[in-house]
Parts: C-alpha cells; structure tokens; sequence
C-alpha cells in the first residue's frame, strides 16, 4: 500500500508488521514518535504487544532483554543521550546474543546541547557489539527493520540490531512508502522461537559469569557472529528483495563507482542529496561516485576494497568526530584500504560535517567532490601531496561546519 | 522541483499543512513530494516553519530549502518580526493570510502577492480561527498544482475524523475563492503585484 509517512512512522510501522510482542521504551527527541505510534497500534488493537512503561532508557534496554530471552520478538528506540545511558545494557544484549531490533534516531551529544543529527551518538558504540545498520529513506528505514529482526536471529548471528536513521531529516520528513502486506512479511518473518529460551520447564541461564577460562571463548564466538554476519547481511537483503522488490546492496550501496577517479564514502540520508551532487558532475564529464556504507557493524572490508581499490581519491564524510584524531569512518576506510596492500592505493582525505544537526547541501557536496578532482589533476601531474590540509579552525578549507581532518 | 515554505505559529498547524499539500500531492496528484517542519523544537505562538517539495521525480535532496517557489503565510502578523519573503525564487508566489493589501516596505520588487482572508472563511466555516487547511485550498487553487479533491482526500487522511469534513469544506471554499487553478480569483481574495 502506497503511504506518506515520515521515518519515524515507517520505524513504527515495521515493528508492527513484524509482530513484535514486546516493548519498552523511554521517550527522548527525535526518537520519541516511533515509541508514541506504537502506543496508539497498541491501544487501538491493530497490534498485539505489551507496553512496557520505565523510567530511563538503561531500565528500557533491561527490560528488552529480559522479555527478550524468554524468547519473545522485542523492540525498543532510542536517541542520543538516551543511548549513551544504554550503554552497560549494550553490552549485556549483545554478550548474552540476545537479538533484540533497536532504531536509533541519531542525534547529537551534549554538551553543548542539542537535538539535531549526526552520527556521533551510535558511532560511540561502535565497539558494544551490536550490528549498525545507517539507512537513506523513510523506505528503507521500513524495510531494514524487517530485515534486521531477521538478521539478528538467524542462528549464526544471534547478535542485536541497531536500525540507525538521521534525526529530522528521516526521523520528521514526509515521502512516499510502500507498506508492505502483512501476509507478505509473515512470510518473510516466521514467529520468533529460539533454540535457547529461558523456560521454567527446560532452566537454563543467561549472562553467566565467566572466568579467564571461558571468558575469551564468549568473546571469540561473539567475533565470529559478528563476521558471519557480513554474509547473512547480504542473504537477507536479497531475500527481502525476491519477496518485496527492493533491495539496499547489503553491506554498501555502490553508485556510479565503476571507473570513478573520486569516491564519495558517507552513512545515512545525506547519500540522497549526494546522489543528485554525482549526477550532475556526471553530466559535465566528472568521474565520480558515491558508496554509502550502510553497515558500519560488521565492517565490510572486502566489499570496501573491492568497490574502492580502482580510485584515486576516496573523500568520506563522517556526522563523527574523534576528538584528536579525525572521523571515524575515515580511520577505518584508511585501514581497510591499507590492509589492501596493492599498487596504487588511493588516497583517503577525510571530511567531518553536519555535527549537530548542521545542513549538508549539495554545494558542500560539490566542493568536497572539487577538491578532490583538483588533488587528482595535480596527482596526474606528478604532483604532490593530493588532498590535504589540516583541521580549519580558522576557518578555511570549507568551513568551520565542514572541516578537513 | 517546486519548494514550498509555510510560515505559522506553533499552534496554528503549518507544519500539518505541509503535510496535507505533500500528501496531497504524492498520493492523489501524480507528484512525488517530500514534507518536513522546521527541525527543532516548537513553542505555541512562536513563528513556525514548514517545508514542501515537489517533483516529477524522486525526490533525493534531503538539504534545506533556502530558494522557495512558493511562499504561504498563515499568520499576517508574522511580516512584522519575519523575514518571510527570505530567498524567494524569482517569479515566486506569495500567499498570505489577510483581509488587506500588506505594507510594501520589505517586499520585494516582482513578487506577485496574493491575499485570503482566511481567518474569516475559517470563521465561518469551522468557527474556529485555524487557517491551514484553508491555506492549502488556496495554494492548490492559485498555483493550480492540485485538485481540490486531492487536497479534501488528504484532509480525510490526515485529521481526525470530527474534523476532516469541515476542514475539506474550508479547503475546497478556499480553492474556489483563489481561482480553482484558472487565475480567476473571487471576491475574498486580492491579488496585487507591488512595484
């Protein structure tokens, strides 16, 4: 059926098309409407849940994975400060491999305050062992839930799912969703009965303590999952696609990559307005392209490379920052590339922008695109180095709201 | 594309008329449309912004919109404190909410102005002073960009059940007193073009 819901909406639609029976959530802006409209499914009947009311989002998290391991199909939301509170909890779900579905409406950390996106929020909890899904769409913010409930309990994964989606730019814009049937996602989403569910009848124990003698095999198998995950990502985004029609690339969304001199490496919705920023230097002879990354957790290495190795130039363009060093994704996409070790390696020039609910327009993403064609140019010249300069403080690069790390 | 920006009070309901005039738009028009407040917190009677795209195609631009083709004002009070004419495209449509002509000191020069004194219709109508969904009858029927029956559908869709049916009214009365899409304004309705 033909919709026009804003992302968050599409979050909450998911969740009730997926049948999930338990939730629990405490409300924080931008993420609070997903947790409001499924209130309203709840009370008017159109979904059969229990409402767990809490009083923080660290109580939120316990109380999903409490229902979680008796073997129910959870659900919970968060944003910002409020995941930052989770983050005990993070570790004691994805430890426990309880695979709970949560969407993150990213936001901004304070101080200094603020209720706008960027990636930092879900970005610090990179290493709490949840798999971090980024989305572009009100669509796609629909459809990876579906799939992440899928993907965190297939048997080989058992490992939660962060749905992530930018703050107001998904989160309270507007566009056109196709809702799927629900005959249609209860067959792609059977009833959720895990192998292992704590049952009075058959006791078993969740979130043991574990001594140096078991505690590092928990954390190996927990690896393990993790990196199975990369396949079983792409399993269940084509499975999806069979099904519904629509798919995502899995682990990345290449876009006009083949033969680009220029990557534009980036997370979440911002990769729209990039996609018609590569359409139009396309049009004036430019080679370049976009690859959205849309699992930042597990990484895909392989992919990466394989979709990057033949450029000159990778731009990323991190919503992070890790203070004293640079973006995140920056980093990582230098080390995947570096453990590449092939000729020609391209360059990597990192770019952070859109903290804290800072707009990116198209002319920002021109000017990133600019810069690193002008580094290719010298490069081709024999010139070097290529894309360089240092954190604009002053002002300068392209600006205090979008700086060269 | 076309970009619509809506300028309101927190109260008045700008940011569901954006919504009502995209889906409006997306679902009963033909178009493919996008719709989005200002982000950020609202307060009630604080100025308000709210957003509108248009397309024939996918929309995939998720930046701001600082260049409006339209530019609809709920609230006349507004001129006084607000910017609202901020970017206009050139040969952009300014629709406001007024039973007179508004003062020319900050308009600009080629800005075809229209007027409704919606507050009145909405009055009438609904006997409440809320405009918005007159305000999006009116945009439907001086920019021609949709039907009437697009914009009472969407109303269906979007309100309470004891509201739509005289919200579409207010609506539909509006689109009629802006023109209907002809150009042919009626008598609640000015249109005057500033030097």
């Amino acid at each position: 059926m033909r919709a026009y819901l804003n992302g968050n909406e599409a979050v909450a639609t998911a969740v009730r098309l997926a049948r999930a029976e338990v939730v629990a959530a405490y409300p924080i802006t931008p993420q609070s409407t997903i947790v409001e409209k499924i209130a309203e499914y709840i009370a008017d009947g159109s979904m059969a849940a229990d409402y767990i009311r809490v009083e923080s989002e660290h109580a939120a998290l316990a109380a999903c994975y409490g229902a979680a391991v008796t073997g129910t199909r959870v659900f919970t939301a968060t944003s910002s400060q409020g995941l930052a509170y989770m983050f005990e909890m993070l570790h004691y779900v994805s430890g426990c491999r309880v695979p709970l579905v949560m969407a993150v409406t990213n936001r901004g950390l304070a101080a200094p305050w603020t209720i706008w996106a960027d990636h930092q929020d879900a970005i610090a909890c990179r290493d709490t062992g949840w798999i971090q899904l980024y989305v572009e769409t009100a669509q796609e913010a629909l459809d990876t839930c579906l799939q992440a409930y899928k993907i965190a309990a297939h048997p080989e994964v058992l490992t939660p799912v962060m749905v992530c989606l930018d703050g107001y730019v998904l989160s309270h814009t507007e566009e056109i969703v196709d809702v799927p049937d629900q005959e249609a996602v209860d067959v792609f989403l059977p009833p959720y009965r895990p192998e292992y569910a704590v049952d009075p009848a058959r006791p078993i124990v969740f979130g043991i303590g574990a001594g140096p003698e078991l505690y590092p095999a928990f954390k190996h198998y927990q690896h393990q999952a993790m990196l199975r995950a990369r396949e079983i990502i792409e399993d269940v985004d084509r499975e999806f696609a069979a099904l519904f029609g629509r798919s995502y690339g899995g682990l990345v969304d290449p876009y006009y990559c083949d033969g680009a001199e220029v990557v534009l490496v980036l997370m979440g919705a911002t990769a729209g307005t990039a996609r018609e920023v590569v359409d139009d230097l396309r049009r004036r002879g430019e080679q370049v392209g976009l690859l959205r990354l849309r699992s930042f957790r597990p990484f895909p290495v392989a992919a990466l490379r394989s979709v990057l190795a033949g450029t000159k130039v990778v731009a990323v363009l991190d919503r992070d920052c890790s203070f004293g060093y640079e973006g995140v994704l920056a980093t990582e996409i230098k080390a995947a590339l570096q453990g590449a070790n092939v000729p020609g390696t391209p360059e990597v020039a990192g770019f952070t922008g859109g903290l804290g609910g800072s707009d990116i327009r198209p002319e920002d993403l021109a000017g990133i695109f600019r810069r690193c064609l002008e580094a290719v140019r010298r490069r081709d010249r024999g010139e070097s180095p290529a894309v360089s300069g240092g954190c604009s403080e002053n002002g300068k690069a392209e600006g205090i709201n979008l700086w060269l790390s | 594309m076309l970009q619509i920006r809506w300028h309101g009070r927190g109260g008045q309901g700008a940011v569901t008329a954006a919504r009502i005039f995209g889906l409006a738009a997306a679902l009963y028009a033909g178009w493919y449309a996008q719709s989005f407040p200002s982000f950020g917190t609202e307060r009630r009677g604080a100025p308000v912004t709210a957003f509108t795209r248009l397309d024939d195609r996918p929309i995939r631009d998720r930046s701001q919109i600082y260049n409006p083709d339209y530019i609809v004002v709920l609230d006349a009070t507004l001129l006084e404190t607000t910017d609202v004419f901020a970017g206009l495209a050139p040969g952009g449509i300014v629709l406001i909410n007024s039973s007179r002509e508004v003062a020319g000191g900050r308009i600009p020069a080629g800005v075809r102005l229209h007027y409704l004194d919606a507050t009145h219709l909405a009055r009438e109508v609904l006997e409440v002073p809320i405009v918005n969904t007159a305000m999006v009858g009116a945009l439907a029927g001086v920019s021609g960009l949709l039907p009437a029956e697009a914009v009472t559908r969407a109303i269906a869709d979007v309100l309470p059940e004891g509201l739509a049916d005289k919200n579409a009214a207010v609506a539909r009365r509006a689109y009629e007193l802006a023109g209907e899409g002809t150009g042919k304004p009626g008598a609640a309705y000015h249109d005057s073009r500033p030097v």
